[in-house]
C-alpha cells in the first residue's frame, strides 16, 4: 500500500518515535489537537503532486476547476458568436476540428458538442469542484481547529480521480465523431444506441459516461472524508453551533453529494450496460433509427433515466449553491462588522435546502410524459424549498442593515451574489408551477434562470472566496484596484449576459438550437447579437482576473496574519492553541478593544468579556 | 465604489421592470382556451416575484449606497419574531402561488378530452412530425413495425390490404384543425425524446419513445402556427418543424378531404 513507503520515509527522517502514534490517528480519523504532523523532508513529487496534504490538494482542485473554467468559457465564446452569426467563419475554428467546422463554419452536431462539453465542465468540474474540493480542503480542517482532513490517502485518490475524469472527458474531442451531443443531461435513448443516433454518441458518449461514473467515485470519497473530518476532527469547544456558515455548507454540501452522486453512478453503469451489454433499462422494444429496426431491446423507460439523473441532478443546484451561500453569510458578517443576523435560522435554512432539495426532482419533469399528479406534488415541494433560500435572503439583508460596511473585492462579490440570487432565484417560482413551466419550459427564460442563480451566483462566490482566503492560501494580497475594476465588469456583464434571455424565452425561444432559423426568431436575432457581445465582453474582463491571480502569487503584498479583522480559527496565528469558546460571527461586541473577538479567544462570554474588559482598563487607569 | 455599486444595482432593477412593464419582447398571442389560464398564472406570479424583486434589489443598493456611519454597528444577533414572521409570509406567498396554478394544470391534464374531440395521432422521428386521421370509420388502423418505410411514406407502418381500419386512414405531414373544437393528440416517438410545442397553443408535451401521451386543447383562432420541437433529439433538433393549420370547420373538412384523396 502506500502508506509502507511514506511509513518508511518517515521512520528514515529520524522520527520514528511519533510514527506509530500519526499513522494510527490518521487511519481511525480520531481528533488529537495534541498530535503534530510529522514534518518530514518529502520529494517534489510527494509535496506537491501525490500530495495527502489537504491544502495542497485544495490548490489542486482549484487550478483544475480554473483551467475548466476558461476551457468551458472559451466553449462558449464559440456558441454565442455561431448563434448571433451563424454565417461567420471562426478564423482557426477548422484546425481544432476538421469534421466538426469544416472552413471554420461549425456544424449543428460539434455545436452540440460544444454544448455538452461547456454544460459538462461547468457543473461538474468547476461548481461542484471549486466551492466544495477547492476552498472546502484549504480551509474546511482550518476552520474546524483540526490539523487535517480525516482521510488524506482518499483525498489523494479522490483529486486523482476527479484529474483523470477531466482528462477523459476532454480526450472525447480528438476521437471519431467528436464529443457527446446529448446535452450534460444525456437522455436515452439518444445517448443510448450508439453512433446511430449521431455523430458523438458512439465513443464520444462513452467517454463521457465513463467521465462522469469517475468524477461520482470522486466525489463520494471527498464527501465521506469532509462528512468524517466535520463530525469528528472539530476542535475542544468546536460545538456543531459554533461552526461557521461555510463550515456548515460544506458538511451539508458533503451529504448530499454523498446521497446524490451515487445514484448517477448507479445511472451511469445502467446507460453504459444499455450500449454495451444489450441491456435494456431505458431502451424501450420497437425503436426505429434512421429507417433502421433496433432490436434486442425491450422492457425500458427513458422515464427512469430521468427519474435517476434528476434525482441527482437537483442536489447537484444545490451542491453548486450552498458552499457560496456560506461564503456570503461569512463575507457580509465580516465586511459588515456585524454579527451573521439569525445565525441558527441560516443553519437551519442550510439544512432545509439539503433535505427538500431531495424531494423536488421532478420538477424538471412536468412536460417528461410523468404522471400529472405525481407533477403537482412536486411543484407544492418545490416552492416550500424557496422558503429557506427567502429565509438566507431576509438574513443576509439584516446582516447588512446598520453595518459599517468595509467594501473590499471580497465584499463586493459577496453583495453581487445576493443581487443575482434574487434575480434567478425568484424566476424558479415561475417554473415552479407546472402550467407556466409548460410554456417555459426548454426556452431560454430556463436558461437565464439557472446561469443566474446557479452558475453566475456560484461563481461570485468563487471570486468572493478567492479575494478573501488568497492571503491564507498563498501568504499575499490580491490586488485591490483590479479586483474591483473585475467585479463591476463582471457584475454588469452577468446582468447584460443573462437577463435578456428571460425575455428571450418568453418570445418563445427555444434552447439547445444550434441555428435559429425560423421566421418567428429573426426579431430576436439583435438581442442575441446583444447577448453575444456582452458574453464576449464578461468573458475577457476575466482575465483581469487571471492576471491578478498569478500576479499576485509572486508579487502581491504580503498579507499579515489576520488581514480582514476576522473572528474565525482560519485566520487564528499559526501554533495556537485550537480551543474554542465562542460562536463564529462575534463583531461589534460592546466592552471589547477591538470590534471582533475571535473563536479562540480564551474566555466564556460576552458577559465575562465585558467584566474582564472592565477589569482590563480598571488596571490601566490605576497603572496610569 | 459602494455609490457606483448602489446605482448599478438601482439602473438594473429600474431597466428589467420598465422592459416588463413595456412589454419589449413578450408571449406570442394566444390562441387557445387554456392560454389565458396560463397568462394569468404568469402575470400573477410575476407581480408577487416583481414586488419581491423590487424590494430586496433596493434595499440592498440602500445598505451599499447610503454615508457610511461613523463608530460601531449595534450588535445585533438576529430577531425571532421577525424571522418567524418573514418564514409565513414567504411559505404563505409561495405556496399560494403554486396551489393557484392548480385550475389550469386540471384543464390541462387532469380532465380527460371530450368524447367529440377530434383525435390524431402525431408520430415523430430525427427530424420530423408526422400526422394520422382514423377516417370516417374513426378507428386507427394497426401499425406494423417492419412495415414502417419513409422512402415509400408509410410513416406509420400500415397495411391496407389486410387491415380494413387502416384503409380510410388520412396520413399528412401537415396538422390541420378545427377552430373552437376540442382536439386530442396522441403522441409517439420511434426512435429518441422529442417534443411537441405551439407557443401559441400554450402546450408542450415530451414525445417519449414506448409511450402513448394523449394531450388536448381547443383552438381559437385561424391560422397558420409552427409546432417545433424542444428536447434535444440530435443534429437537426433545431431544424425539426410541423405547421399547424387551424381552419374553420368547413374549412377543415374540404382539407381532410383533399388529404384524403392524395393517400
Amino acid at each position: 500500500m502506500a502508506a509502507c513507503p511514506a511509513t518508511g520515509r518517515r521512520m528514515g527522517g529520524g522520527r520514528a518515535a511519533r510514527v506509530p502514534q500519526s499513522v494510527r490517528s490518521s487511519d481511525m480519523a480520531k481528533a488529537s489537537s495534541e498530535s503534530v504532523a510529522p514534518q518530514v523532508a518529502q520529494g517534489f513529487w510527494r509535496k506537491y503532486v501525490f500530495s495527502t496534504d489537504h491544502q495542497i490538494i485544495g490548490k489542486q482542485y482549484y487550478f483544475l476547476a480554473l483551467f475548466a473554467a476558461l476551457v468551458a468559457m472559451f466553449l462558449s465564446w464559440l456558441m454565442r458568436v455561431h448563434l448571433a452569426w451563424p454565417r461567420l467563419a471562426i478564423p482557426g475554428l477548422n484546425a481544432l476540428s476538421a469534421s466538426g467546422a469544416p472552413a471554420g463554419l461549425m456544424t449543428p452536431e460539434y455545436y452540440l458538442s460544444l454544448l455538452t462539453v461547456h454544460g459538462t465542465l461547468m457543473i461538474f468540474f468547476v461548481l461542484t469542484t471549486a466551492p466544495q474540493a477547492g476552498f472546502g480542503n484549504c480551509l474546511l480542517p482550518a476552520q474546524l481547529g483540526a490539523e487535517r482532513m480525516a482521510f488524506p490517502r482518499l483525498n489523494m485518490l479522490s483529486f486523482w480521480l476527479t484529474f483523470t475524469s477531466l482528462g477523459v472527458l476532454l480526450a472525447s474531442f480528438f476521437v471519431r465523431g467528436g464529443p457527446a451531443i446529448s446535452g450534460w443531461t444525456a437522455y436515452p435513448p439518444l445517448s443510448a444506441l450508439g453512433s446511430i443516433t449521431g455523430p458523438g454518441e458512439g465513443l464520444g458518449q462513452s467517454l463521457w459516461i465513463i467521465s462522469i461514473a469517475l468524477f461520482c467515485v470522486a466525489s463520494l470519497l471527498g464527501a465521506l472524508n469532509f462528512i468524517t473530518t466535520t463530525l469528528d476532527l472539530r476542535a475542544p469547544g468546536m460545538t456543531l453551533m459554533r461552526m461557521p456558515l461555510t463550515a456548515w455548507a460544506w458538511f451539508v454540501t458533503a451529504i448530499l453529494m454523498l446521497l446524490s452522486f451515487a445514484v448517477l453512478l448507479a445511472a451511469c453503469v445502467l446507460l453504459m450496460l444499455d450500449r454495451v451489454a444489450g441491456t435494456s433499462f431505458f431502451v424501450p422494444s420497437g425503436l426505429i433509427v434512421s429507417g433502421q429496426m433496433i432490436h434486442g431491446h425491450a422492457g425500458g423507460s427513458p422515464l427512469l433515466w430521468e427519474h435517476l439523473f434528476w434525482f441527482f441532478g437537483h442536489p447537484e443546484v444545490y451542491i453548486a449553491i450552498l458552499p457560496a451561500m456560506g461564503v456570503t453569510s461569512h463575507l457580509l458578517s465580516c465586511f459588515a462588522r456585524k454579527p451573521v443576523f439569525g445565525y441558527r435560522a441560516m443553519v437551519w435554512a442550510t439544512i432545509a435546502i439539503g433535505f427538500l432539495g431531495f424531494l423536488v426532482w421532478g420538477h424538471h419533469m412536468f412536460v417528461s410524459g410523468m404522471n400529472p399528479y405525481s407533477a403537482f406534488a412536486f411543484a407544492v415541494l418545490t416552492v416550500i424549498i424557496a422558503v429557506p433560500s427567502a429565509v438566507k435572503t431576509f438574513n443576509w439583508l439584516g446582516t447588512l442593515w446598520g453595518g459599517r460596511l468595509r467594501l473590499t473585492t471580497a465584499m463586493l462579490f459577496a453583495l453581487g451574489f445576493v443581487s443575482i440570487f434574487v434575480s434567478g432565484g425568484l424566476s424558479g417560482i415561475f417554473l415552479a408551477e407546472p402550467p407556466v413551466d409548460v410554456q417555459l419550459h426548454a426556452t431560454y427564460f430556463v436558461v437565464a434562470h439557472f446561469h443566474l442563480v446557479m452558475g453566475m451566483a456560484a461563481m461570485f462566490g468563487i471570486f468572493s472566496g478567492t479575494y478573501f482566503w488568497f492571503p491564507k492560501m498563498f501568504g499575499r494580497m490580491m490586488n485591490e484596484t483590479l479586483g474591483k475594476i473585475h467585479f463591476i465588469l463582471t457584475f454588469v456583464g452577468a446582468y447584460c449576459v443573462f437577463m435578456p434571455m428571460y425575455f428571450l424565452g418568453m418570445a418563445g425561444n427555444v434552447r439547445r438550437y444550434a441555428q435559429f432559423v425560423d421566421p418567428y426568431l429573426q426579431p430576436l436575432m439583435p438581442l442575441q447579437r446583444f447577448i453575444t457581445v456582452a458574453a464576449l465582453g464578461l468573458g475577457a474582463a476575466q482575465f483581469l482576473f487571471i492576471f491578478n491571480l498569478f500576479w499576485s502569487l509572486f508579487g502581491g503584498k504580503k498579507a499579515g496574519e489576520n488581514p480582514w479583522q476576522a473572528t474565525t480559527l482560519e485566520w487564528a496565528t499559526p501554533g495556537a492553541a485550537r480551543a474554542v469558546y465562542r460562536g463564529p460571527y462575534e463583531y461589534a461586541v460592546a466592552g471589547q478593544e477591538q470590534d471582533f473577538v475571535m473563536q479562540n479567544a480564551p474566555d466564556a462570554g460576552p458577559s465575562r468579556a465585558r467584566k474582564e474588559a472592565a477589569d482590563d482598563n480598571a488596571d490601566q487607569i490605576s497603572n496610569a | 465604489m459602494g455609490k457606483l455599486l448602489a446605482f448599478t444595482m438601482v439602473a438594473a432593477t429600474v431597466a428589467t421592470v420598465v422592459l416588463f412593464w413595456r412589454r419589449v419582447w413578450w408571449f406570442p398571442p394566444n390562441i387557445s382556451t387554456v392560454g389565458a389560464g396560463v397568462d394569468g398564472d404568469f402575470r400573477l406570479t410575476l407581480w408577487v416575484t416583481g414586488i419581491l424583486f423590487v424590494a430586496a434589489q433596493l434595499i440592498l443598493a440602500y445598505c451599499i449606497g447610503r454615508r457610511p456611519k461613523a463608530g460601531r454597528a449595534r450588535y445585533l444577533t438576529g430577531n425571532l419574531r421577525m424571522e418567524v414572521a418573514w418564514t409565513v409570509v414567504a411559505a404563505v406567498t409561495f405556496i399560494g402561488l403554486a396551489l393557484h396554478s392548480y385550475r389550469t394544470w386540471a384543464r390541462m391534464y387532469f380532465i380527460g378530452a371530450p368524447p367529440n374531440a377530434v383525435k390524431i395521432q402525431v408520430e415523430a422521428e430525427q427530424f420530423a412530425y408526422w400526422f394520422r386521421y382514423p377516417g370516417p370509420d374513426g378507428v386507427f388502423g394497426p401499425m406494423h413495425l417492419r412495415l414502417i418505410n419513409d422512402a415509400t411514406g408509410n410513416y406509420f407502418g400500415l397495411d391496407p390490404a389486410r387491415d380494413p381500419a387502416s384503409r380510410d386512414d388520412i396520413v399528412t405531414a401537415t396538422l390541420g384543425i378545427p377552430v373552437d373544437r376540442p382536439v386530442e393528440l396522441l403522441l409517439m416517438s420511434r426512435d429518441v425524446i422529442h417534443s411537441f410545442y405551439v407557443p401559441q397553443l400554450r402546450i408542450q408535451q415530451d414525445i417519449v419513445p414506448g409511450m402513448v401521451i394523449p394531450i388536448h386543447f381547443t383552438a381559437t383562432r385561424t391560422g397558420n402556427y409552427q409546432i417545433v420541437c424542444t428536447q434535444l433529439c440530435g443534429l437537426g433538433h433545431y431544424a425539426m418543424r410541423a405547421s399547424l393549420k387551424v381552419m374553420t370547420e368547413a374549412n377543415f373538412k374540404q382539407w381532410l378531404a383533399r388529404q384524403a384523396a392524395e393517400q
